[in-house]
């Protein structure tokens, strides 16, 4: 399997009160184009820190990450981040939002008018065109969700990169949201990074789950590939063996005490 | 009372979440316990008397006290006098008698003109300058000693500086108003830029905006409502500081007004002029209020 996004070796420090926090340490992910990847794990142990480290928003104490043959150093439109709380900002309209990021990213190369057919494309993408004029305020979680992964597809990033994207939804709206992004998914085939703490998110959507052992110093315990077919639906694999195995496995390890930090060498 | 079901808007077969409900509050008196039926008339003016009772017993109160204390002390005047006295006075409010002896609309505007110069320049200087320190942090420790320090400082003090740097009175005023009105000012304005959420931030850093992109899209907008809070405590500074910097002055203001009726022992225009200064202090204070909801994303 090529590696299209490699995280190598990766150790995250945070300052707390003075003292140094290893959040993170020695994670090895290798993510092939066009596959989708979950990370999961408990509160806090530090998925998100890896998925800012390949977002450039947090700078790793040692390794480092590769996107497509270069180094990540901070930032950048080519791996969009769709935050867990939408950020969107309040005083734009869905269509602002959007366009924000489409302009900052395509302005240079296209018409004013292709800036605008790719937001409209994006909102329709997410089945939000009827919204488009309205602000975050009007909008319900779920279709601010919408707007925030419009605006991260917009951008047409090389990995698209999930910071438990549903995280705070009802299960209901969740639910279609999971479904609206398979079929996003099975359109495009992005390259994805999703974090994640709900087994059922994760088996449904990726191809793969990385599974990290809790904090301080959290690492990936183990790699879970899913072999389901695609497009995988929602009901037929509620009745699904392998389905079931696969959340077995993760439910296993969150909960049998491989998710536990590493014991200490003596 | 419940609210009527709005339509669900479906925008795509798969797509079928309700629009966030933004009713605004009804405007219903609360359910009262009636032993007959009532027209919607009476419970209208039932909710209007209920809303105007206590403002007017409260002032009904005051006026009360007033008298009374007006009664036990000779200099003193009660509210009757006073009223007729205001009566007179607002009958001709912008006669001109010389410098010195000018209609109280003249002083009042006066006044006014003088705030509004000291606060237009506060503004002018301390908005940027809150930006700035909220955005940089180095400028910020570079200014905080030195804020900290004469922020306390009473508006008066400034006063003999101004005479002293500008060698007359009305500039120097001006000045008490700009140095007493900036620092609300710039504290907000810089506590509105540094409070910005991480998260619109992490997305101009993921979106890579520039400095001015990131300025009108995220740190303007996100901090004007801040912005606005400190213009509202500067202008009410700078006019608690305007009647006494006018005292000292001299001239024509409505300070000085209050001061030279002092002096002439009528004590009717005094109460008058602090009624004055009060109402207009309030119509500031309301004014903008209405501003900063108008340009308030959150009441957007």
């Amino acid at each position: 399997m090529a590696a299209y996004l490699e995280v190598d070796d990766v150790s995250v420090m945070f300052k707390a009160r003075g003292q140094n926090f290893l959040a993170v340490k020695n994670v090895d992910v290798k993510v092939a184009q066009g596959e989708f990847v979950s990370i999961i794990g408990h509160s806090g142990c530090g998925k998100s820190t890896v998925l800012n480290v390949v977002a450039g928003l947090v700078e790793p104490q040692a390794g480092g990450a590769v996107l497509n043959g270069r180094q990540i150093d901070g930032p950048s439109p080519e791996r969009a981040v769709v935050f867990q709380n939408h950020s969107l900002l309040p005083w734009l309209t869905a269509y602002g939002n959007v366009y924000l990021a489409v302009e900052r990213v395509f302005s240079a190369t296209e018409s004013k008018s292709g800036l605008k057919a790719r937001t409209e494309a994006a909102l329709a993408l997410v089945g939000l065109t009827a919204a488009r004029d309205k602000r975050p305020g009007e909008l319900s979680g779920g279709m601010k969700q919408r707007v925030g992964i419009a605006r991260a597809l917009a951008m047409e990033p090389k990995v698209l990169l999930m910071d438990e994207p549903f995280g705070a939804l009802d299960a209901l709206t969740r639910a279609t949201l999971q479904d609206s992004l398979m079929e996003i998914q099975n359109q495009l085939h992005m390259t994805v990074v999703m974090v994640t703490h709900d087994v059922d998110e994760a088996v449904l959507l990726s191809d793969r789950v990385v599974m990290m052992t809790n904090g301080p110093a959290a690492t990936i315990g183990q790699i879970l590939p899913i072999t389901l077919p695609r497009p995988r639906a929602r009901l037929d694999l509620a009745e699904n063996t392998d389905y079931h195995h696969c959340r077995a496995a993760i439910l296993r390890f969150l909960h049998e005490g491989s998710a536990r930090p590493i014991p200490k060498a003596a | 009372m419940a609210t009527p079901l709005r339509p669900v808007k479906v925008l795509s077969p798969s797509v079928a979440e309700p629009v966030a409900a933004n009713d605004s509050p009804a405007r219903i008196p609360p359910p009262l316990v009636l032993p007959h039926p009532v027209s919607a008339a009476a419970l209208h003016a039932r909710a209007v008397l209920g809303a105007l009772l206590p403002p007017l017993l409260g002032i009904v109160g005051f006026l009360l006290v007033w008298a009374l204390i007006a009664r036990t002390t000779h200099y003193l005047p009660g509210p009757d006098k006073t009223f007729v006295s205001a009566v007179q006075l607002f009958s001709d409010p912008f006669y001109q008698r010389g410098p010195n002896d000018q209609g109280v609309g003249w002083n009042l505007l006066a006044s006014l003109e003088r705030v509004a110069k000291g606060f237009g320049m506060a503004a002018l200087v301390g908005i940027p300058l809150g930006f700035a320190l909220g955005r940089f942090t180095m400028l910020s420790s570079a200014f905080q000693p030195i804020i900290s320090v004469l922020r306390p400082v009473s508006p008066l003090a400034w006063l003999p500086i101004g005479l002293a740097v500008f060698e007359a009175a009305n500039p120097a005023a001006i000045f008490t108003i700009f140095i007493c009105a900036i620092w609300p000012m710039i504290i907000n304005t810089a506590l509105g830029v540094a409070s910005v959420p991480q998260d619109y931030l992490n997305v101009a850093r993921v979106l890579r905006l520039s400095e001015w992109k990131v300025f009108t899209h995220i740190l303007l907008p996100a901090s004007v409502p801040y912005v606005l809070t400190g213009a509202k405590l500067s202008l009410g500074v700078a006019w608690l500081a305007i009647v006494a910097s006018e005292m000292l002055t001299g001239g024509v203001g409505i300070g000085f007004w209050l001061w030279d009726e002092w002096n002439n022992l009528n004590m009717e225009h005094i109460l008058i002029a602090i009624g004055i200064v009060g109402v207009v202090g309030m119509l500031l204070e309301k004014g903008m209020t209405l501003i900063a909801n108008r340009f308030d994303y959150r009441s957007r």
